[in-house]
């Protein structure tokens, strides 16, 4: 089918009508795949539980505005304000361990680029052998270290491990090396700055765009881990969303109303994150761009 | 420092980054140090107690003896190797990584072609719209369509209630579905981004010798964008191995889920137990496994573009 659709073997315009309608084609089919789910947890988010079993799914009832706001309502206020104490934590361990992350995994990745020291590739490849160590195999001795120690169960348990992004200093190393150049850093010398004052001061500005880059994947990798905080949480008010979410949706069938906040909550969770992605979307491309091709 | 820096002003350059590495000792450190202890506290130390524990058995004198830790040597290995759970769970993440990967990132691929052949109109609404999903947590998205599978629930009724979506034979491939929906806008938007950067002087001259599209796809542009098909593919191969979230949120949806249906639920429901040592063992077995399939990997495809 593909190579059908991609065969424009007459060229100019003929390669046009039937290539083209194909090429449209699969793109329809596979934009509904994608949006669809997206949409009817939004319909799904504006109807009552009876109206959720009862009505056509893809599309509101009359009462689907008020009853959205009802279910609003009942979202923030459940478990005495369970939901929006989830998202507060979920944002505080992605945006603030996620952003001092990035300035750390920046600062040593300008380091590995800049200057030149014995023992520079082994600590460059040590690091890069992180980013293929799977987060998950780390949670485990994580949280038996962390139980020695009294962490478990605290915020510390989520936020300290998050703070480490292998894959950040491979980047900074890249970007650190194609963006600033090295007559920069002689000028700044020259000009009596100190070698850390020149990183905080020139070389971070140069490397702004990648840092943008590192900070989403980083706050994304934090925002969507469920194993590191399943593993190290029992008390429900440090939960991030994720987990809250699912701890709620275990409990649907003991108590049937939890599905309609479960899918609300679900609904509202990836509001913040579409905006932030959609907006940003430059810096992705760019950012994968680097990654992939160096 | 200053003074320093005008005596380097004139010499060769060669000499000054020599002496420049002497004199910024201090700052390397001081670059490097903070993210190298955070590295060392939550990635080596971690790596290290893993396969430490791994090492240890539990040994009881008679019956009624207190426990006691044990160098046990490689015992907990063998315990790996002879578990039944293990190899099945093993197994299962293999079949999935086998189907899942290569579909996913040739629709990733096809994506990617269309967007960048000036076949499409509306190319921007299509990257967005394609890439969305990546923006939805897996257990958000392992949720949702838990809800969409379900025979009673789903808009889908007319598919849902002829075929079970969540039962034994078939729950694999619905959390492969789970998993592609999510991860194929963001592969596309990898290798679309490299596509970005040929240079479209490569295509005038195909053109002009009458190449079409499919043609130009197939013998320039695919070549071109090996490397990133390299990265996406090992990092989808390290994610198969990894398989936690999604199955863990099915659970809530079919029974036909174990808590050994992947190495990762294996890992979690071993730890439980508690066995700590053995799955401390099923973790570095794991790590190492994930290492070594990612480095074959690269390996093989690195020969092959050499070759080419």
């Amino acid at each position: 089918m593909s190579a059908a659709a991609l065969t424009g073997r007459g060229r100019g315009p003929r390669e046009g009508i039937i290539s083209r309608g194909a090429a449209m084609l699969i793109m329809g089919v596979f934009t509904l795949y994608f949006l669809i789910p997206v949409w009817w947890l939004l319909i799904s988010s504006t109807k009552t539980l009876g109206n959720f079993n009862r009505t056509f799914s893809l599309w509101f009832t009359p009462t689907s505005l008020s009853d959205f706001a009802a279910n609003i309502g009942s979202l923030f206020t459940y478990g005495g304000g369970l939901f929006p104490r989830w998202m507060l934590n979920s944002i505080v361990y992605a945006t603030v361990a996620g952003g001092l992350g990035t300035i750390l995994a920046a600062m040593c990745g300008y380091a590995l680029s800049k200057y030149g020291f014995r023992g520079r590739e082994a600590i460059f490849n040590t690091i890069l052998g992180g980013v293929l160590v799977p987060a998950t195999a780390l949670a485990l001795p994580l949280f038996l270290i962390f139980s020695q120690v009294g962490l478990t169960n605290t915020f510390w348990a989520v936020f300290l491990p998050s703070l480490v992004s292998p894959f950040g200093v491979y980047l900074s190393r890249i970007y650190a090396a194609s963006s600033v150049p090295d007559e920069i850093i002689e000028a700044a010398r020259i000009d009596g700055s100190g070698e850390i004052r020149t990183f905080f001061t020139v070389a971070i500005r140069l490397m702004s765009p990648a840092l943008v880059t590192i900070f989403l994947f980083q706050f994304v990798s934090i925002w969507n881990n469920f194993f590191l905080p399943l593993i190290m949480l029992r008390d429900q008010s440090l939960f991030p969303v994720t987990l809250g979410l699912y701890n709620w949706n275990s409990q649907v069938n003991t108590y049937p109303d939890l599905r309609t906040l479960v899918l609300v909550g679900a609904f509202v969770s990836i509001i913040p994150l579409l905006v932030a992605f959609l907006s940003l979307q430059r810096f992705w491309r760019n950012g994968l761009g680097a990654g992939g091709l160096k | 420092m200053s003074s320093v820096a005008t005596g380097v002003r004139n010499v060769a350059p060669s000499r000054s980054k020599k002496r420049g590495g002497l004199r910024n000792k201090r700052a390397v450190f001081l670059l490097i140090a903070p993210f190298g202890v955070l590295f060392l506290a939550f990635y080596l130390v971690p790596i290290i107690y893993a396969v430490w524990e791994s090492l240890q058995v539990i040994h009881r004198d008679g019956t009624f003896g207190a426990p006691t830790l044990v160098f046990g040597g490689l015992s907990q290995y063998a315990l790996v190797f002879q578990n039944s759970d293990f190899w099945a769970s093993v197994g299962r993440v293999l079949l999935f990584g086998v189907v899942q990967v290569p579909v996913m990132l040739g629709l990733a691929l096809l994506f990617a072609l269309l967007l960048d052949s000036p076949l499409l109109r509306g190319k921007r609404f299509f990257r967005l719209a394609f890439f969305a999903p990546y923006a939805v947590p897996g257990v958000i998205a392992a949720i949702m369509w838990g809800y969409l599978y379900s025979p009673s629930l789903s808009p889908f009724k007319l598919l849902t209630s002829q075929v079970d979506l969540l039962s034994g034979g078939t729950v694999l491939w619905s959390i492969a579905n789970v998993v592609t929906w999510v991860y194929v806008g963001y592969n596309m938007l990898i290798i679309y981004s490299s596509l970005l950067a040929i240079p479209t002087e490569i295509y005038e001259a195909a053109r002009l010798d009458g190449a079409g599209q499919f043609r130009i796809a197939w013998s320039i542009k695919i070549p071109l964008i090996a490397p990133a098909l390299v990265l996406t593919a090992v990092f989808s191969i390290i994610g198969t191995l990894q398989l936690l979230t999604e199955p863990e949120v099915f659970k809530q949806f079919s029974s036909t889920i174990s808590s050994t249906y992947t190495p990762n639920l294996l890992v979690y429901s071993t730890a439980s137990v508690p066995n700590v040592n053995l799955a401390a063992a099923f973790s570095v077995v794991l790590a190492i496994a994930t290492f070594i399939l990612s480095f074959v990997f690269l390996r093989l495809t690195q020969r092959k573009a050499v070759q080419a």
